[in-house]
């Protein structure tokens, strides 16, 4: 064949049927978000099946997010007088562990381990709900799967990342406070009003924002992986495998540009 | 009445349908029989509309499911259906009550008390009253088998199709599942539709068998002329033997 080996050939297929399987995948995924969208923003509405996700994914992630939450504040607390010491400015460490958290400690760390307990058990739930035919019998039923399972999931994450986000970083700064004044004998006084002069509300959105995008993007990944996952125990185990990386993955490539977009918009 | 014509159906280069005819007759229950594998499951799902044909049409009584351009206009033809899963296909999060509800809350505009007293009715005429607020995990199949048939009925469909009705079930509660079915068309009148290759059992609860072999339909009739077929495919089947045409894949 004008020189090319059949293996050449046999290669440019496979890489050109990846690429084609790629981009028919980004396809679907956008028109899935789409409808998704539309079931969110169109009635009827479902409130019960929101707040069962909200209680799923939200207030059942509360304990470990806080539990984390403190342990990061913690740690910042110490690493930041450590730090800080060096250059005679450990008055800075209130400072320093509010904004870390607020800004992008909070909701990165918020959202991957949203992700790692929630985002795992939305894509396996689906899998299963798909494999053992009750998506089928939803359609049978007349019912949009979409409507029914997509949406409260995929708003019920956009709704819950931001509060879970909250809850971590006021609990982180507690926990970085008190490392800070009992075990480090810093002076609160010193930690609260560098804490209060270094953190304004542009901060806050700053961290707010994120956190929806990471919930949007929770949402998004797990319930598209979820529903599109293959048949057996091993479909399900590879599409919440895939739903964990690629959503993870995702937010800290997100973060990277929201951050740099935010600091340009809010901070300039 | 259905009717299914010429509908052809493939997945990559396996030809599952190959312009497969059938009518199914108002009032009559007609078993889809066949080896596994030979696209029985494919064809319910076809009749459903959550899959569409490559190339031909199905009719359910005066609208062609396969020419719906919309998802709503399916749902309006799919609300005439009732189905039986092969597992049941119950959903998991909602109770057995909830389960039999399901449909009439999501399909009409029934009251509270009207919903509840449709599925009270059904619970009793299948004798679930006592499994109401279990969840589907917390019983066996065979009860889970009866509680997605009183979910298929509970909106009084024109037809219901069955995947499979008594498989993984042990020959008791198999037989218990096609008595039901039996007890269920005399007193609902509803057209059916069951995919079995359980012969045959499936006979019972037929007025007439099509068997699907190869793409296409090898052979339809009545039970008793499918068993006096001279087809030699058609009689390996009957008789679950391995010698004849059909290969074992």
């Amino acid at each position: 064949m004008n020189g090319l080996s059949a293996g050449t050939v046999a290669a440019v297929e496979r890489l050109g049927k990846q690429i084609l399987d790629i981009t028919e995948g980004w396809g679907r995924s956008w028109i899935f978000l789409l409808r998704t969208l539309v079931a969110i923003c169109t009635p009827p509405f479902r409130p019960y099946l929101l707040l069962t996700q909200l209680m799923q994914i939200g207030a059942n992630s509360m304990v470990v997010v806080a539990l984390i939450g403190m342990f990061t504040g913690a740690v910042l607390a110490v690493q930041g007088v450590y730090t800080l010491s060096k250059f005679g400015a450990t008055a800075y460490v209130g400072s320093m562990v509010a904004l870390s958290l607020i800004r992008e400690l909070g909701p990165v760390l918020t959202a991957l381990m949203v992700i790692g307990r929630a985002g795992s058990a939305v894509t396996a739930e689906l899998g299963i709900m798909k494999i053992t035919e009750q998506v089928d019998a939803l359609r049978s039923m007349a019912v949009d799967p979409v409507r029914y399972l997509m949406a409260p999931r995929l708003l019920a994450g956009i709704i819950a990342m931001p509060l879970l986000a909250g809850i971590f970083v006021a609990v982180g700064i507690y926990g970085g406070y008190f490392v800070a004044t009992s075990l480090l004998h810093m002076n609160s006084g010193t930690f609260l009003s560098q804490m209060d002069a270094s953190v304004d509300w542009r901060d806050v959105y700053c961290g707010f924002i994120k956190s929806l995008a990471f919930g949007f993007i929770f949402g998004w990944v797990a319930c598209y992986k979820g529903y599109t996952s293959g048949f057996g125990a091993i479909g399900v185990n590879k599409a919440t495998t895939q739903s964990v990386v690629t959503a993870s993955v995702a937010v800290l490539i997100v973060d990277y540009f929201l951050t740099s977009i935010l600091n340009r918009v809010l901070f300039t | 009445m259905i009717v299914i014509e010429n509908v052809h159906k493939r997945f990559g280069s396996q030809v599952v349908l190959n312009g497969v005819n059938l009518t199914i007759e108002d009032g009559k229950t007609t078993a889809i029989v066949g080896p596994s594998g030979v696209g029985k499951s494919v064809l319910l799902k076809l009749i459903m509309g959550i899959m569409a044909p490559d190339a031909g049409q199905i009719w359910i009584g005066d609208d062609n499911i396969t020419a719906a351009s919309t998802e709503d206009e399916r749902n309006r033809i799919r609300g005439r259906l009732g189905v039986l899963f092969q597992a049941a296909a119950l959903l998991d999060s909602l109770t057995i009550y909830e389960n039999i509800a399901f449909p009439l809350e999501q399909r009409t505009k029934l009251s509270r008390q009207q919903i509840h007293s449709r599925v009270e009715f059904m619970l009793t005429s299948l004798s679930l009253e006592s499994y109401a607020l279990n969840l589907p995990q917390q019983v066996s199949i065979g009860i889970r088998k009866r509680v997605g048939l009183a979910r298929a009925l509970i909106t009084e469909p024109t037809t219901v199709l069955f995947d499979e009705p008594n498989t993984g079930l042990d020959p008791l509660v198999g037989q218990e599942v096609y008595d039901l079915i039996r007890a269920c068309r005399e007193r609902w009148r509803f057209t059916g539709v069951v995919i079995s290759h359980e012969i045959p059992e499936v006979f019972q609860v037929s007025d007439r068998v099509a068997m699907l072999l190869n793409g296409d339909f090898r052979a339809e009739g009545t039970p008793a002329e499918l068993r006096k077929s001279a087809d030699p495919a058609v009689q390996q089947f009957l008789k679950g033997s391995t010698d004849g045409p059909i290969k074992i894949q």
